[in-house]
């Protein structure tokens, strides 16, 4: 596909040089000045877009190429047209003249010039008076001679509503809301194109117009839509098809448009209401004698009184019901099937649109769009569309008092369970989630319970969805949920491998070898089922975790190098920082107290995937420091368990980055000042249990099969005996002993602990200060746990007491000097 | 409304960081952001041509590596398919969408779907409002008209030298970046169109 000719065709376009182009463009004006323009021109100007298109800064062409390029914009010659718009729109020589010259000047204004006119537009005013000349060209009646010559039209204006509503005075709007409701509703039924039902023998004169079809071949029932199929078409139906392609967008966005430079007064528009109602007096007509009119038709009531835009949403109205109805017709063609499914999006998003303009339609619309619900049933085939049926009812069910319940359940239940692997699916639940978050959360009850089936989007891809997790997740941590979504934060990787495994037991029989056979196995034992189905549920609440979590990362452990599971053991940790950042707002201390412990008993039981396990414990190590700052009171509360870890020499070797973290909260926050109930038992335990460890550490040498401590673990355990002695003067002769101890025996030479010299070197060193500093227990007790007014100084908020500040200053200046 | 289409590379290519991708093709529906936000609106014309090409080259290589992530992930091998194979070569394509948060790299938040055929991705970035359903079908369809009349599965560089056809094709199957609800006779309608286009 990509080959080395195209990288070099690209270099060379970029490196050419500036004689050899100058050239190219005299022969260039040449051949274009020829009256026949053959394939060399063709060539020649394709050549001379890609030189302009590769270059990330623009050429100015010669005044006299440009002027030809300008000419063949109206080339009759389609070639030309496409080439030139394309040479054009990679220069930036086009003045506001150029412009205008092109728009007054090229009658029809073709589609690619049209669109080099809007690509090239230099200021609102540019695009105002394009759209107003596009209009313009749109009035009167539709001619019948050049096949969809005026199709490209609203595309030009749907694009410039789109970019730049202001562009559009509220005339426009009333003007094409009411050509939108006459091709929408008014097209021809009959084919276009010279179809007749004549036969070989039949003249000219005697052929029958002959009525388009359904989709599934018979006679078209009722007005024509986008789903009318016939061997030709009319300008007005190929109009309806890009009407009916542009109207969500118009509805949506057509109040944005400028008020201020509306120009006609109110009886002109008066008149021009008039006089187009009057050409459609016989409104409501029946379009096709004699064939079965359908439900839309026989229902609709007379409209023709209604303003332009109220009377564009009631056609709307009808053609998406209408859709809704020839969506049940059995399609010939697949590619109609997948029609009709995007027509039932559109229509039921149509429909919603409607309805919140105007309230009134809500009570005409929710039978049509239950009705539908009620067809598709839980047909999965259909997702899609379930999405815009929910937006329905999350936005008008409560109004009309329906019951939503199957539809929520169809959503966050059936949905994410059966089709986690839809990429297309999870893409546009999840964008549904973000943008209705705030009435979700409100209406939806069992949404936050329904993370474990969610997450299982971002399990199967987590590149692709993360981005919308990381908006969504906080919406997910309540007090309620809390815990159990840690928990299956955690466990995010193990339930990548169980949907894969569960994906491919759908998939291969019983028999079949495959590459993750014992997963397989593991799957379908009857004793292990239990601990899959869990990570599997579909709904919070049926306990945090299970007991056999170590069974359960054994049996997945061959998953620990699949590609999804890697991949999605990469953005957990990113997920619990936010997770962690959002708890601590809605949990209360009882609850982070329990989170505390879910972190130390998790740091040992994770799938074994080393990077992960190395993340997740510096993801805890962080947030296990800031709950601690924010609610100091915590480490009182649960001494006990944190003492238990910290007292675990093994924590030392395996979960160093943590059990640092561990020994610090214990050191700084396990004091009085902290919390009234430290007693001084308290403290004095801690200490045996840290000194026990340390001297355990420090007298041998590391278990076989794991590295030595790193120095910053001792030097924490050494700093934290020191703060638990400066609260408890009776302990300062043991850390003495402790760290002289040290020292002497560093001296001797080698320690079995710590083989790098400097390390050692600096270990002791900080034990001399420490012990210095322990000589004087008032001095001790001030510098390691300070008062918060000296830890954190608010002196320069008075200025009468920011004084000590000033001749700290001054006495740092003077000592140097 | 659609905001883009591109074609570029999802395999290595020699001259470029391992992150970036070559784009073969682009288009940028409707007019330049810069004149109509307040954003850009100091900026020169060339600055603004400029913005619009690191735009492109932003989604191209956000594409690039979803699709490096998607087939790791999948871990399904490739198969090589050669002129004449299009129906097949589309069939075994990978796809998938990616959302391209608010100002990242356009004004709005957007979704990019793409198809990747081999060492290829057609890419098309719709707007909120954009029927994603529609979307996928017309991907497909302008990815197989693509692939079949620029001859994309053989060695040759028609995707770069006849690049006017991509731009034919575009203005019937999504003009001025609309996508458009065709039934088989309309879309038959227009296809013999870009044939007639084709053939000249």
């Amino acid at each position: 596909m990509f080959s080395q000719g195209s990288e070099s065709l690209i270099k060379q376009a970029r490196e050419i040089q500036e004689q050899e182009l100058q050239k190219f463009y005299s022969r260039l004006v040449k051949l274009l000045q020829a009256k026949d323009l053959g394939h060399e021109a063709v060539d020649s100007l394709q050549r001379l877009y890609l030189l302009l298109s590769v270059n990330k800064h623009s050429r100015r062409l010669p005044s006299e190429l440009q002027k030809r390029l300008v000419l063949l914009l109206s080339s009759p010659a389609e070639h030309f047209q496409v080439l030139s718009v394309s040479v054009l729109r990679e220069t930036l020589s086009l003045s506001d003249q150029d412009l205008s010259h092109i728009q007054e000047n090229i009658r029809p204004l073709n589609s690619h010039a049209a669109g080099l006119l809007l690509s090239q537009a230099r200021s609102r005013d540019n695009l105002s008076s394009l759209c107003a000349h596009i209009l313009h060209s749109l009035e009167g009646r539709l001619s019948e001679a050049p096949a969809h010559s005026r199709t490209h039209t609203l595309p030009i204006i749907n694009s410039i509503l789109s970019h730049s509503p202001q562009s559009l005075t509220e005339d426009h709007v009333t003007l094409l809301s009411k050509k939108l409701v006459e091709w929408l509703r008014y097209a021809s039924t009959m084919q276009g194109g010279g179809a007749s039902s004549g036969g070989f023998f039949t003249g000219q004169r005697s052929r029958q117009p002959v009525p388009t079809a359904e989709l599934d071949g018979t006679v078209c029932g009722d007005f024509f839509t986008v789903l009318c199929v016939g061997q030709g078409f009319t300008e007005d139906q190929w109009m309806n098809v890009f009407s009916f392609s542009m109207l969500r967008h118009w509805l949506l966005t057509y109040h944005c448009v400028s008020n201020g430079n509306s120009t006609a007064d109110t009886a002109n528009r008066l008149q021009l209401s008039l006089s187009v109602s009057h050409s459609h007096s016989n409104d409501d007509r029946s379009e096709v004698d004699g064939s079965v009119v359908s439900m839309v038709s026989a229902t609709s009531s007379s409209s023709r009184l209604l303003p332009p835009k109220e009377r564009l949403r009631e056609k709307a109205f009808q053609y998406c019901q209408r859709l809704i109805e020839q969506s049940d017709r059995k399609p010939h063609k697949r590619t109609d099937a997948e029609l009709q499914k995007a027509c039932l999006v559109e229509a039921v998003s149509i429909l919603d649109c409607v309805c919140v303009e105007d309230a009134s339609l809500v009570y005409r619309t929710f039978p049509c769009v239950k009705a539908l619900f009620g067809r598709l049933g839980s047909d999965l085939s259909y997702v899609r569309v379930f999405l815009p049926i929910a937006q329905f009812y999350l936005n008008h069910g409560e109004m009309a008092a329906v019951d939503c319940e199957s539809v929520w359940k169809l959503v966050f239940s059936q949905c994410p369970a059966e089709l986690f692997n839809d990429y297309f699916l999870a893409h546009e639940l999840l964008r549904f989630l973000r943008v209705n978050l705030e009435t979700i959360q409100q209406r939806v009850p069992q949404y936050t319970r329904s993370f474990p089936n969610l997450l299982k989007f971002l399990a199967w891809d987590s590149p692709a969805v993360v981005d919308d997790f990381v908006d969504l997740l906080p919406s997910l941590v309540t007090a309620g949920t809390a815990v159990e979504l840690l928990h299956s934060l955690l466990d995010l990787p193990c339930l990548s491998a169980t949907l894969l495994i569960q994906l491919s037991s759908v998939s291969l029989p019983v028999s079949e070898p495959s590459g993750r056979g014992l997963q397989q196995d593991a799957f379908r034992n009857p004793g292990f089922r239990g601990l899959f189905l869990f990570l599997l549920r579909e709904e919070a609440g049926s306990g945090d975790t299970i007991d056999r979590l170590s069974t359960l990362h054994q049996l997945l452990a061959e998953a620990a190098d699949w590609p999804r599971v890697l991949q999605c053991a990469q953005v957990v940790p990113v997920l619990l920082h936010i997770y962690f950042n959002t708890v601590v707002k809605v949990a209360d201390e009882k609850l982070l107290a329990h989170l505390i412990l879910v972190m130390l008993e998790r740091s040992s039981l994770l799938i074994n995937i080393p990077t992960y396990t190395a993340e997740i414990h510096r993801v805890f190590s962080c947030h296990l420091l800031n709950l601690c700052q924010l609610h100091p009171s915590l480490v009182v509360d649960q001494s006990q368990e944190l003492l238990e870890f910290a007292g675990s020499t093994t924590n030392v070797y395996s979960r160093e980055e943590i059990y640092t973290h561990v020994v610090w909260v214990l050191g700084e926050y396990l004091s009085v000042s902290c919390d009234s109930r430290c007693s001084v038992r308290l403290i004095t335990s801690c200490f045996e249990t840290l000194e026990a460890v340390l001297f355990e550490v420090t007298s041998s040498s590391p278990p076989p099969g794991t590295t030595c401590p790193a120095p910053k673990v001792v030097t924490t355990i050494m700093s934290a005996l020191a703060k638990l002695a400066s609260r408890s003067h009776d302990l300062i002769p043991r850390v003495s002993l402790f760290l002289s101890k040290l020292k002497t025996a560093a001296r001797a030479g080698s320690v079995a602990w710590c083989p790098d010299e400097e390390d050692l070197v600096a270990v002791v060193t900080r034990g001399e200060e420490l012990w210095s500093l322990l000589k004087a227990p008032g001095v001790a007790q001030s510098v390691l746990t300070p008062q918060p007014h000296v830890a954190m100084p608010q002196w320069y908020r008075d200025t009468n007491v920011s004084m000590p500040l000033q001749l700290r200053a001054l006495t740092h200046l003077t000592h140097t000097q | 409304m659609v905001r883009c289409f591109l074609i570029h590379t999802v395999c290595p290519v020699t001259a470029l960081s391992a992150a970036e991708s070559r784009v073969l093709y682009s288009r940028l529906f409707g007019p330049d952001d810069g004149v109509v936000s307040g954003q850009h609106r100091d900026l020169s014309p060339e600055d603004r041509r400029l913005l619009q090409k690191e735009r492109v080259a932003v989604v191209a290589s956000q594409i690039r590596s979803a699709v490096r992530l998607s087939r790791e992930a999948s871990g399904r091998l490739l198969v090589e398919t050669v002129p004449g194979d299009e129906a097949l070569a589309l069939q075994d394509a990978d796809r998938g969408v990616v959302r391209l948060r608010a100002g990242d790299p356009f004004s709005e938040e957007t979704s990019a779907l793409w198809l990747a055929v081999q060492s290829v991705s057609f890419t098309l970035v719709c707007e909120r409002h954009d029927n994603l359903l529609l979307a996928e079908g017309t991907l497909r369809n302008l990815a197989r008209h693509c692939l079949e009349h620029l001859h994309m599965l053989g060695q040759g560089s028609e995707v770069l030298l006849r690049s006017n056809r991509i731009d034919a094709l575009l203005s019937r199957l999504l003009p001025h970046g609309q996508l458009l609800f065709l039934n088989h006779r309309f879309t038959q309608s227009l296809e013999k169109e870009v044939a007639a286009y084709m053939a000249k």
